[in-house]
């Protein structure tokens, strides 16, 4: 195995949230976004990262990125850590990981031209290239995502929602990172138009040697696009292995019941499909289950889920699970 | 007889920038009991189409063409009869069920005013009714509940009171528009569970506006494709999978990844959505169509029954038969 492009060693992610009903000078309580999250990514491979609204995968990829602070643990970058570094050389590491977000629109800023936007990041990590360098390198990179450079003075507003998405892939890509973040990339478009951006990142992957992390709800996209795939549920990965093997052989009962609950286009399979109602909803992260997080929904639940957090283990085949329980399917015997 | 009956709808609106042509001649039917998806992206035409349905377009909206509901013609009704029709006769969930409850009313208040005004229930057998619909939409502790204000509740609890409120005056149409696109995937499980259960039980029409293809395959029985304001193709969910007739359909269903097949590389429509005060005199979809050809971009293809049942509108597919 080659050497991880990017690894988090037990990160979390902590905000502070002020108090229901509390007073003005209460002490705000503490709500755990992330919790000793452990993720390797190598280079130009692909990391999908899956979960429901809350799970804390937008603020594990923030964490990577370094939009938000990370309050314990690390992120190593071809194993450098990139918390304790200076802040010149934090805005150097800052050429190598971009982000691509997912309101195309909302992500750019309506006053700047395409061009400018696309160049921001050049000027910031390049001051030394000539105005006529950018010019080039700008118009190459859109040629490259699919967008014709005579439209390089238009205005995001004049653009739809997949031609605005290319325009912040050509943002991310255009600094040449090594790593690019997705959050939730294509979950703001049309089916028509989403397939064309997965392509795009597919085949930009291919020809850059680019890694992505890539975060998005939508189970089926993230398994066409991943190598490997973590699944995260209040917080916390429960499940990491290679995609194929994931959603074939999944071990972790949220990880089952995801994949049961995902719909599938062809009738045929629809009836096939057993349904497992996932009875519930995620709990409050101000407020998560002791022990292992998933119990209160978790069919195979027992008394002792409630009293340790279960540890993440390695069962063979670089398949990671967070449940000691994992061989079993049925509840134990009352 | 059907109980909807929908012929040569179209709807426009005045804009600043021109008049967007939001639905084009679109005719449909629906039985009673009956489940239709209807299929689009944005801008297809699908939400206003139902708007439509309900009278509820925005002010600068027009609709033209026929829409009879039992029999009787409702489009473009006055205000009052409409209000009879809403609710009693037909109903709707909407996709954010935050914005469409009223966030300073208790939910039990919002929903016996239903009853209250629609058939002159009294308050406390207007309470028990809506106690018992929420328990049948399988809300735990229906009667605590009832106290509750919308904000107390989960996106997934609240389209379920969207629903339960939605069926208190057991309409014979339930519209429903993306119910589940703002929810999660376990979530929007229980809902689909839910649906099912509420055709079976109350033996609602269903009409299911969604962008969602998979969604459609395990729940409708018909599913009508529209893009630009237009029917592609109408027909049995199976056979409009199995063997989909327009270019547009097999565009979109190999355009969406799958989880139980894998692919290399996904299939895609070239180009974007259709701009709707500019669409081509012919058919909608022809700019980025594979199949298109000279009389695509110029007429529009009449809708010609073929197989079980089903309709289509393209000239290729036609002419592959001739």
């Amino acid at each position: 195995m080659s050497a991880p492009l990017l690894e988090t060693r037990d990160l979390s992610v902590t905000f502070k949230v002020a108090q229901q009903g509390g007073w003005p000078w209460s002490p705000p309580r503490e709500l755990h976004a992330v919790k000793q999250a452990s993720l390797r990514l190598e280079p130009g491979r692909t990391l999908g990262l899956v979960g429901e609204s809350g799970s804390g995968k937008s603020s594990l990829a923030r964490a990577i990125v370094g939009t938000v602070p990370v309050s314990d643990g690390q992120v190593l970058w071809r194993g450098t850590d990139v918390i304790g570094m200076n802040a010149a050389r934090q805005r150097a590491h800052g050429r190598h990981v971009q982000m691509v977000f997912q309101d195309p629109l909302d992500a750019l800023n309506p006053r700047m031209t395409v061009g400018q936007i696309v160049a921001e990041p050049l000027r910031t990590h390049f001051p030394d290239l000539s105005r006529e360098q950018i010019r080039r390198k700008v118009g190459a990179m859109m040629e490259r995502v699919g967008l014709l450079p005579a439209l390089i003075n238009r205005y995001p507003h004049e653009f739809s929602g997949g031609q605005c998405q290319r325009i912040g892939i050509a943002r991310a890509l255009i600094t040449e990172p090594e790593l690019v973040v997705c959050d939730e990339p294509v979950s703001a478009l049309d089916v028509s138009v989403q397939a064309q951006v997965v392509n795009l990142l597919q085949e930009l992957q291919r020809e850059m040697g680019l890694a992505l992390l890539f975060i998005a709800h939508d189970l089926s996209v993230v398994r066409h696009i991943s190598h490997r795939i973590a699944v995260m549920y209040l917080g916390r990965i429960v499940e990491t292995a290679a995609a194929q093997e994931l959603i074939t052989n999944p071990r972790h009962p949220y990880t089952k019941a995801l994949i049961a609950s995902v719909p599938i286009p062809s009738p045929e399979a629809e009836r096939a499909r057993h349904r497992p109602v996932l009875e519930g909803e995620l709990p409050s992260p101000m407020a998560p289950p002791s022990g292992c997080v998933f119990r209160t929904r978790c069919p195979i639940a027992r008394a002792s889920c409630a009293e340790a957090i279960p540890p993440v283990t390695h069962i063979g085949n670089d398949h990671h699970v967070a449940c000691p329980y994992h061989s079993e399917t049925a509840p134990p015997a009352q | 007889m059907a109980l909807l009956d929908v012929t040569d709808l179209t709807v426009s609106f005045d804009t600043p920038d021109g008049t967007v042509k939001a639905v084009n001649g679109m005719t449909l039917s629906l039985d009673p009991g009956e489940s239709l998806a209807i299929v689009g992206e944005s801008g297809s035409g699908k939400t206003q189409l139902a708007f439509s349905i309900l009278g509820l377009l925005a002010k600068n909206g027009t609709a033209g063409g026929s829409i009879r509901f039992d029999g009787q013609e409702i489009l473009n009704l006055p205000e009052a009869k409409l209000n009879h029709i809403r609710a009693n006769e037909i109903a709707m969930i909407f996709q954010d069920p935050m914005t469409s409850l009223n966030p300073y009313l208790r939910v039990g208040d919002q929903m016996a005013e239903v009853l209250m005004l629609h058939k002159g229930a009294s308050k406390r057998d207007a309470f028990a009714e809506s106690a018992r619909m929420l328990d049948a939409v399988r809300i735990p502790d229906a009667r605590a509940r009832l106290r509750m204000y919308p904000h107390e509740f989960s996106g997934g609890m609240r389209q379920r009171i969207m629903a339960a409120m939605a069926l208190l005056c057991r309409p014979k149409l339930l519209i429903a528009d993306e119910p589940t696109t703002a929810l999660d995937v376990t979530v929007q499980n229980q809902i689909m569970e839910l649906m099912a259960d509420i055709q079976r039980d109350f033996g609602t029409a269903l009409i299911l506006i969604t962008h969602d293809l998979a969604i459609v395959a395990g729940s409708c029985v018909k599913t009508l494709v529209m893009y630009g304001g237009r029917v592609m193709e109408v027909g049995a969910t199976d056979d409009v999978f199995a063997d989909p007739s327009h270019p547009y359909t097999r565009g979109l269903l190999n355009a969406v990844p799958r989880l139980d097949v894998p692919q290399d590389k996904l299939e895609t429509i070239p180009g974007d959505p259709p701009d709707l005060t500019a669409l081509p005199a012919g058919c909608p979809f022809s700019p980025r169509c594979p199949a298109s050809h000279a009389p695509c971009a110029a007429t529009m293809p009449v809708q010609e029954a073929f197989g079980a049942g089903r309709l289509r509108a393209c000239h290729a597919a036609r002419e592959a038969v001739a």
